[in-house]
């Protein structure tokens, strides 16, 4: 009897296109792991190069002409400083932003608008929020170039991430808790403030401290607010000039002398180790409170 | 009927009018959250309002100075000389334009090829340990982008093309590319994952291998979310500031030629503000001009990219 599948007769035909199957998937992995090489070959290299200069007398000194001495203190202090305006002022903002479009907005054009509006914001480049803190903030409310004027500018920046975190932890809360605090008599704002921002405060944590990191690699508005690089004192208060890690490593980057390639290299290093560190927090609050209804 | 609480004894009528006392403090907060969350939700509105305002009333006295004709003709960006200074667009565009496209070059390809492994060929657990870790990418701060992209592959493009210059186009632009690899290859596996398994069951039911189950049938089901996540890329280059003014360097030459230094949109506006042009200057209102031009650029990008995945979304 003849057989009705000849397996070596598929094999034979199929042959090509299982090559080109199993070639492509080979580069398509590659292709992934690309990306991955690169990222160990970036920390690799600042990690070799900050080598030796990574030490307490750099996190302890203020910037110096001579590289030696050169630290990252008020660089440090004023990304902590900056994040004392943007933390509180991107946070109530953000979520005041989302409870009001998740639970008190009615769908129409008006929503719709403030949703459009938010998701073009999120494109718009960070230099252009730059243009924006000058102009406003520096100066037509004359707040020169201090914590509180480039801590607004970044809150600004970040506001969308927050916003949209935000919205996506109230969306998850499920209907049933709201419905069971309206059938105890809760009014509705008794219920958003004790039900429904309790149950999504894992979600909101885990997206604005991926946001508030962000604000403190981001370097560009604070380049175009004109924030200094070489101060060798502490801020005291919010409307003092101050300076912040980033802007300290771009000013280190663009000096011509080598070895200031190495206290870049370090200051990079510490930078990253308080993203990582904020990060961390992130995925921790992620992992231990997030519930499945 | 009476309680008693303590020693005092309450009436109904009594309690009906201590709870409409506490009431109407609760129906104050009521009526006012809703107005006070309003106004949060106002201010991304003014955001907006503020930067076209911004953009727009400082571009218009810049274009008080300069005529409009010469800002979009001209080849010759030299905003130093306030005589004999010349405000032409086009090189600033072409520095942009070259490094852009140089950053697609990169991520767009590897980028996909990151979305079709993930999405088609990784198990789950392969793609849950991969997609976050290729995400870090796109969390680094891109100052150090800037740093890596100055002091390490321009040395090494060097290696390769010996009449690199230290500031060139082609290696921020490499490096660009990179750090957008993950916002491509993130949101393009959306677009594929979101395809449903019965389509991909139907092609391989007939025969298909893998690789032609996604090229022939999940990549032209989810050709909207590719495309809607390329221009989003584009968007991201162009506004792409540290790593450019870094190690692009500061010469606005009207070339294509992606070995010598340029100077972009973003690039320039950093160098003015780290200079000293004077508030008032022609200079000082030129980077409003160059952020105008920076922002109508990338919001046609965004909107083109939210037209593309909302009126050619697939609907299954």
């Amino acid at each position: 009897m003849e057989k009705l599948i000849d397996k070596q007769r598929v094999v034979q035909h199929m042959n090509g296109r299982l090559l080109r199957n199993n070639v492509l998937k080979f580069l398509f992995f590659l292709a992934t792991l690309f990306g991955l090489i690169v990222l160990v070959v970036l920390l690799y290299r600042i990690l070799t190069q900050a080598l030796g200069w990574l030490n307490m007398d750099f996190l302890n000194n203020f910037p110096s002409r001579r590289p030696e001495n050169a630290g990252i203190k008020a660089g440090l202090v004023g990304s902590l400083w900056l994040m004392v305006i943007v933390a509180p002022v991107s946070l109530i903002l953000g979520v005041g932003t989302a409870i009001y479009l998740e639970e008190y907005a009615k769908k129409n054009r008006f929503t719709d608008f403030i949703q459009t509006n938010i998701s073009n914001l999120a494109g718009v480049p960070s230099i252009v929020f730059g243009l924006l803190g000058l102009t406003i903030f520096v100066r037509e409310l004359n707040l020169g170039r201090s914590i509180l004027a480039a801590g607004l500018t970044m809150s600004l920046l970040v506001l969308p991430v927050i916003v949209v975190a935000a919205q996506e932890a109230i969306r998850a809360v499920p209907n049933q808790l709201r419905e069971a605090s309206y059938g105890m008599g809760a009014t509705k704002w008794q219920t958003i403030y004790r039900i429904v921002l309790p149950a999504a405060i894992p979600g909101i944590l885990t997206g604005s401290i991926l946001a508030l990191s962000r604000a403190i690699g981001e370097t560009a508005p604070l380049v175009v607010l004109g924030i200094p690089t070489f101060l060798a004192y502490l801020p005291r208060g919010i409307l003092d000039t101050f300076t912040v890690m980033p802007m300290q490593i771009y000013n280190w980057t663009s000096r011509p002398q080598a070895d200031f390639q190495h206290v870049a290299a370090a200051g990079i290093v510490v930078l990253l180790v308080v993203l990582i560190f904020m990060n961390s927090i992130a995925i921790f609050i992620r992992n231990k409170f997030q519930k499945r209804y | 009927m009476a309680m008693t609480d303590g020693n005092r004894s309450y009436s109904v009528r009594e309690m009906i009018k201590e709870n409409k006392k506490k009431q109407s403090g609760q129906q104050f907060v009521e009526w006012l959250m809703p107005k006070l969350l309003l106004l949060t939700a106002t201010i991304s509105i003014l955001t907006t309002i503020g930067i076209l305002f911004t953009l727009l009333f400082e571009t218009f006295i810049f274009f008080e100075r300069v005529s409009i004709v010469e800002f979009l003709t001209s080849k010759e960006w030299l905003p130093w000389d306030e005589k004999t200074g010349s405000f032409g667009i086009a090189p600033l565009v072409t520095g942009t334009l070259l490094t852009t496209a140089i950053a697609m070059i990169v991520a767009i390809p590897i980028g996909l090829a990151s979305a079709i492994y993930l999405s088609e060929y990784a198990s789950e657990k392969t793609r849950k340990v991969l997609k976050p870790t290729l995400e870090v990418l796109a969390g680094i701060p891109t100052i150090v982008y800037g740093f890596f992209a100055l002091t390490f592959v321009t040395p090494l493009l060097q290696k390769i093309i010996p009449d690199l210059g230290i500031f060139n186009a082609l290696s921020p632009g490499i490096v660009m590319g990179i750090m957008i690899i993950p916002m491509v290859a993130s949101l393009s596996e959306d677009a594929m994952s979101s395809v449903p398994n019965s389509i991909r069951e139907g092609a391989l039911g007939l025969g298909s291998t893998k690789l032609e189950v996604a090229l022939k049938v999940v990549l032209p089901a989810a050709t909207s979310g590719i495309a809607a996540s390329f221009m989003l890329a584009i968007s991201r280059a162009v506004g792409e500031t540290m790593i450019v003014a870094v190690a692009g360097g500061s010469s606005p030459v009207f070339t294509f030629d992606v070995t010598k230094s340029i100077q972009t949109l973003t690039a320039y506006i950093v160098q003015v503000t780290t200079g000293d042009a004077g508030y008032g200057t022609t200079v000082y209102y030129s980077i409003y001009a160059v952020g105008m031009t920076l922002f109508v650029f990338t919001l046609a990008m965004n909107l083109l990219a939210q037209y593309i995945s909302r009126r050619f979304r697939e609907e299954y």
